[in-house]
């Protein structure tokens, strides 16, 4: 029987969806409602459903990040589960759902849409004969949408509205009473930790205070590369990558004894030529 | 600075016909002397009088209102212009009609009718450039006005919130009739004021609060336990005029930026405090939310931010301030500081 994980943080609306589904798919049991992005993962990783209901905006983190972490913690060998975000608005999202042709659902959730879904749904999953030969297949496709949408504008990439800000030369940051002019050639790399940035050049460790997301609107994305929702490598600071029995991709820097694990979303960067 | 050719070409068509315009009155006069004899002259010294002057403008740093130079600059340009023009387009008219300007009695006329024309066309120049320079700021002006108030509506209008709380009302219709209906007149009550809010300068302090209440009654029926909240509003400052809707962008920041990325939620009080002395009000809106560090820069913050700042310093200039201040605890307050105004004479003019 075919189980489901709902993430929504709304209890209403988690309880609609599930009372929908009830009448859409009457086989399908759900396996575990959870309201937050953090929960999410969790639950996903210890139930393994075959379908997952995210929504986009939770608390925690987003539908989007959580969809992305589970990719990168999902165990080599299972299928990965059928991916269906849930957004009540937000044209930036649908015009990226449709341009990789991602599942979604808009609420309020109609029931002749939900049934499309659920048909479509109900089709990947008696289709299990690809999976069994190739159990990565549905992964990588996931992880190729995943990477397109952190990428699209007002989702995770920056917002489109905004005109791209000059490239950053030197980055201020300030240590003890001195602010320190950090040439932006000299970043080995960047790491997001709470409410900081870590900016490690080869010889010291700065922290400044802004997102990740604005710095690296501010970096030129051919020299600096993301490797892990919080980390951002200079490409020539790379050494070595190294694919461990697990199959996860570790870096070796030049200048920095660290190693840096990449995520699955972003591994796809790290081929021979 | 770049030169229109195309409005060049304009104001000289002009200059040619005021030319023609000014021989034709000479000749009315004088009709028993030829046509020719007022249209040369005229012809050549409107056209150098006009080339020098409007050519000169550019020699000069000139103002962005009108186009022209500034201070003595913008008196001595005309003046050389037109003297220039006189000479050296009579010269030529002499040249080419073979008559002698300098000994004549004509001189004086010429010289005269020069002047007259020279300052009246230049006048006519200077206030067209003018009024083109106001047309073109007022619709500039016109037009920020406009779009302020469109970005305040979609702000207020926010089609995630709206989305949202349909989709719960939907849920809410088949399962508990009796509080959909009341969501439904939340929602309503809502909807209604935003809108007139976009009309309206001021209302009473308990309105507002009225309002702010059932924005977050519905967002309670959406957040469930992880919204809590409470509203202090001493009896004194229920009179108190405050501008429409102005603490919530306060409130809906302290929700999406506060509240929201917290799994646990939170809790907003929204406060009034008259301020010593008693001259001034303080309202504020209190979260136990994620803090201001915590994801800074969604744009939208930004937006509700400055709009309060906007509305209050539209309406009170300095004395109206608003501040932002990260709590130890982690959370935020939004503090904003006005001139206190209570109901003089104004009647009442809601219901």
């Amino acid at each position: 029987m075919p189980t489901a994980l709902i993430a929504e943080d709304e209890p209403l609306l988690a309880a609609a969806l599930q009372h929908e589904l009830a009448q859409a798919w009457p086989e399908l049991a759900i396996a575990a409602t959870v309201g937050d992005g953090l929960g999410a993962v969790q639950q996903a990783l210890a139930l393994r459903p075959d379908v997952l209901f995210f929504d986009i905006r939770m608390p925690g983190q987003s539908g989007l990040e959580a969809a992305a972490e589970l990719a990168d913690a999902w165990p080599a060998g299972v299928p990965f589960p059928a991916l269906v975000f849930v957004t009540a608005y937000d044209q930036y999202a649908v015009q990226a759902f449709e341009a990789e042709a991602v599942d979604y659902l808009l609420k309020p959730v109609q029931a002749a849409r939900l049934q499309k879904t659920v048909q479509k749904l109900r089709l990947a999953l008696t289709q299990p004969a690809q999976a069994a030969i190739e159990p990565g297949a549905n992964l990588e496709t996931t992880l190729h949408q995943l990477r397109a949408l952190l990428a699209a504008p007002g989702l995770g990439g920056t917002m489109a509205v905004a005109a791209a800000p000059p490239r950053l030369e030197v980055i201020q940051a300030s240590l003890g009473t001195q602010i320190h002019m950090v040439p932006v050639a000299d970043v080995v790399y960047v790491e997001a930790a709470d409410k900081y940035l870590r900016v490690l050049t080869a010889a010291q460790e700065y922290l400044i205070r802004m997102p990740l997301k604005d710095l690296m609107a501010q970096l030129d994305p051919a020299q600096f590369w993301q490797v892990h929702r919080g980390t951002v490598v200079r490409a020539s600071a790379i050494a070595t990558a190294t694919r461990d029995e697990a199959g996860r991709l570790h870096l070796q820097l030049r200048g920095r004894p660290e190693r840096l694990a990449v995520s699955r979303v972003y591994a796809h960067r790290f081929k021979a030529m | 600075m770049r030169i229109d050719w195309i409005d060049k070409l304009r104001r000289l068509l002009q200059t040619l016909a005021f030319c023609l315009a000014i021989s034709a009155v000479q000749y009315a006069f004088q009709p028993e002397q030829s046509y020719g004899m007022p249209l040369a002259y005229s012809l050549c010294i409107g056209t150098l009088g006009w080339a020098f002057i409007d050519m000169g403008r550019h020699l000069f740093p000139s103002s962005a209102e009108t186009g022209w130079p500034t201070g003595w600059r913008g008196i001595a340009l005309p003046a050389g212009g037109i003297a220039l023009g006189f000479t050296l387009g009579s010269l030529l008219a002499d040249a080419w009609t073979g008559h002698s300007t300098w000994n004549s009695a004509h001189l004086r006329v010429s010289l005269g009718i020069t002047l007259l024309a020279g300052a009246a066309c230049t006048y006519w120049f200077y206030t067209r450039g003018k009024s083109a320079w106001l047309e073109a700021r007022m619709a500039e002006v016109h037009g920020q006005a406009t779009e302020a108030r469109l970005r305040l509506l979609e702000t207020q209008l926010e089609p995630h919130m709206l989305f949202n709380t349909l989709a719960n009302l939907r849920v809410l219709v088949a399962t508990d009739p009796a509080r959909a209906q009341h969501m439904l007149d939340r929602l309503i009550a809502y909807l209604r004021a935003t809108l007139a809010a976009s009309r309206s300068v001021e209302h009473p302090l308990a309105d507002e609060f009225a309002r702010l209440a059932d924005y977050l009654e519905l967002m309670a029926v959406r957040m469930g336990p992880r919204l809590a909240y409470a509203f202090d509003l001493p009896e004194a400052l229920q009179g108190a005029l405050v501008p429409p809707l102005l603490l919530q962008p306060l409130v809906e920041n302290a929700i999406r930026h506060g509240l929201e990325p917290q799994v646990a939620g939170g809790r907003i009080d929204v406060q009034a405090r008259l301020l010593e002395g008693g001259t001034r009000v303080q309202l504020s809106v209190h979260d136990t939310g994620a803090g201001l560090g915590a994801a800074p820069a969604p744009h939208g913050t930004r937006f509700g931010l400055q709009q309060v700042r906007e509305r209050l310093a539209t309406l009170y200039g300095t004395a109206g301030t608003l501040e932002l201040i990260a709590d130890s605890a982690g959370g935020t307050s939004a503090i904003a500081i006005f001139p206190l105004k209570t109901h003089a004479h104004s009647p009442d003019r809601r219901g």
